[in-house]
């Protein structure tokens, strides 16, 4: 008998661990053309605001030795069109639909959140972590006590069980864990991209208009790695890892270091097939190893 | 719209000049459903995370071919070059939005620089001999495909910065004249974007339709990641973020806010 890959994070269930990650997949429409997105656990769907955004000018793309850096901010039609246009298609699939929501103010994040009750949306991730905005975004995410206060402003209109995106850019991301769940969150998902910047040497200027983007790819993994092995180990709600994630192999260091589940993003740029493959590696690696089911790798690397 | 993710052989890998490389692929579903002015977005190498998106060249359905014609600008487009015939592309395609608005008008010119005249190649074939081309380029050693475009085109004018080959100028000079004298149904541009701007301008200035392809860093290929951003006009000419891989890579020059 095949090894059980579903997982139930925060009360939903995910037919498998492997999400896509918010702002590399869209809202599913196009990777649909390539294979039907119901083979996935879920979407996190494109970083959503209360309104629509037109992001930050081109350049919003660098590449980086087996990495990426980009600053596309938040570019997305607005939390109104999501449920009117995305929603509707995403609804048709068999995935657990992630909305992911962020803004500038307090009052924007929990409008947004607001606006999605009695939708389809299975589950919220907030993200207080996007390096690519002048205001917001990572300045919630930063520090314990704003987290703590976004957070629990956010919980008291979200219908749907609540995961909190965290930034790596801080000095101790299990503080800010932390104060997640304090303040009421039922999951952490991270990394957030690793803020970084590259210089074009011909122009003097940095490659991107921005001048810094958020860094991701198979570059940030072991990063990414290690703080949700230190994470996991700190708070009692659900983890889901991701950052560089781009083969089955990453996805079991993941679990092993302590994720529930795992969201795959830039490798999806590399290779469309990327999480389904990932998917299919698992499944093989938990038949191979005599293991029932997925959840029995979470948390189960053995320390020195 | 199929669009494919897979390997496919290379037929032949040829040297046009010092930094431009043409390239057969045979790639049958391909083939059968591109378009011109359609990009392919390509795996340079396995030390290169990013795909690199090229631009189609030529389609040919008989022999199940695309081509497709780039330069060698950084590290990845210079791991590419060094792909030989027999070795395999894994290539995501085909990609955008073509220049299928061009099979409304019934004659063409095309205008091209650079490394932006290859994809014009498809284009000016669609016109069965009712497209003439305006080919500009550095030098006379950095001249690419212009017997190809003789083969398809009535007219084939060329021009070059320092008057080594053709006419010493701009491709917009030559334009100019072709306007006051003989204006076309259409035209079709893809180069710098200087050059794109003031071919714009000059149809603008003559009231003739222009389609112009656009280029920008890109992400997935596919939509998705909205990296590859350029600014655009709606229809209430506010400037907005269009995407080139999905919104483009062809506008019509009338929506870009160069």
């Amino acid at each position: 008998m095949s090894a059980d890959l579903s997982v139930n994070i925060a009360g939903v269930e995910f037919k498998n661990p492997v999400i896509t990650a918010s702002g590399t997949f869209g809202f599913g429409e196009e990777y649909n053309k390539f294979y039907s997105i119901s083979l996935l656990g879920g979407i996190s769907c494109k970083g959503t605001t209360l309104y629509p955004r037109e992001g930050n000018p081109p350049v919003r793309i660098a590449e980086t030795p087996m990495g990426i850096l980009n600053s596309v901010g938040l570019q997305n039609p607005g939390v109104d069109e999501f449920i009117d246009r995305h929603l509707p298609f995403l609804s048709q699939h068999d995935a657990v639909i992630i909305a992911n929501i962020a803004g500038s103010t307090e009052d924007e994040y929990v409008e947004a959140v607001r606006r999605l009750n009695g939708t389809c949306v299975d589950m919220v991730e907030l993200n207080i972590s996007c390096p690519n905005v002048k205001e917001g975004g990572v300045a919630f995410g930063t520090k314990p006590e704003s987290v703590e206060k976004i957070t629990s402003a956010v919980k008291k209109v979200c219908e749907q069980p609540l995961m909190v995106k965290l930034t790596p850019n801080v000095t101790d991301i299990t503080e800010t864990a932390l104060a997640a769940e304090a303040a009421g969150a039922d999951a952490v998902s991270l990394i957030n991209t690793l803020t970084g910047m590259r210089i074009d040497i011909k122009t003097g200027r940095p490659v991107l208009h921005n001048n810094i983007g958020g860094m991701s790819g198979p570059a940030v993994f072991p990063v990414a790695l290690r703080m949700v092995w230190q994470v996991a180990n700190k708070v009692s709600i659900p983890v889901v890892g991701m950052g560089g994630i781009s083969t089955w192999q990453n996805a079991v260091e993941m679990l092993l270091a302590g994720a529930s589940a795992i969201q795959v993003g830039t490798a999806c740029f590399n290779d469309v097939f990327a999480p389904l493959k990932i998917i299919d590696g698992l499944r093989k690696y938990l038949d191979e190893n005599g293991y029932s089911s997925v959840s029995e790798l979470t948390g189960g690397v053995e320390i020195w | 719209m199929a669009v494919y993710q897979d390997d496919f052989p290379i037929v032949s890998a040829e040297k046009l000049s010092d930094t431009v490389f043409d390239f057969k692929v045979s790639c049958p579903q391909l083939a059968s459903d591109a378009f011109p002015g359609q990009f392919i977005h390509v795996i340079c190498s396995a030390e290169k995370l990013l795909r690199r998106p090229i631009s189609i060249c030529e389609i040919d359905k008989t022999n199940s071919t695309i081509r497709f014609v780039f330069e060698q600008r950084g590290e990845g487009t210079r791991l590419l070059s060094g792909k030989k015939a027999g070795d395999t592309l894994n290539i995501l395609g085909p990609l955008g939005k073509g220049f299928t608005a061009l099979y409304a008008y019934d004659s063409a010119v095309v205008v091209g620089g650079g490394i932006g005249v290859p994809p014009l190649l498809e284009v000016a074939k669609s016109f069965n001999g009712a497209c003439d081309a305006i080919l500009g380029f550095r030098n006379s050693e950095a001249a690419i495909l212009i017997d190809d475009f003789f083969d398809v085109c009535g007219d084939v004018s060329v021009t070059t910065d320092d008057g080594s080959l053709g006419t010493h100028g701009f491709v917009t000079d030559v334009l100019r004249k072709r306007l006051e004298n003989d204006p076309p149904q259409v035209i079709a541009a893809c180069g710098p974007t200087i050059m794109l701007k003031n071919v714009a301008a000059l149809a603008k200035m003559y009231n003739v339709d222009c389609y112009v392809s656009l280029e920008e860093r890109m992400g997935c290929g596919v939509g998705a990641c909205l990296v590859c951003a350029c600014r655009t006009r709606d229809e209430n000419g506010d400037i907005k973020h269009s995407h080139v891989c999905s919104d483009g890579p062809v506008f019509n020059a009338e929506e870009v806010a160069f």
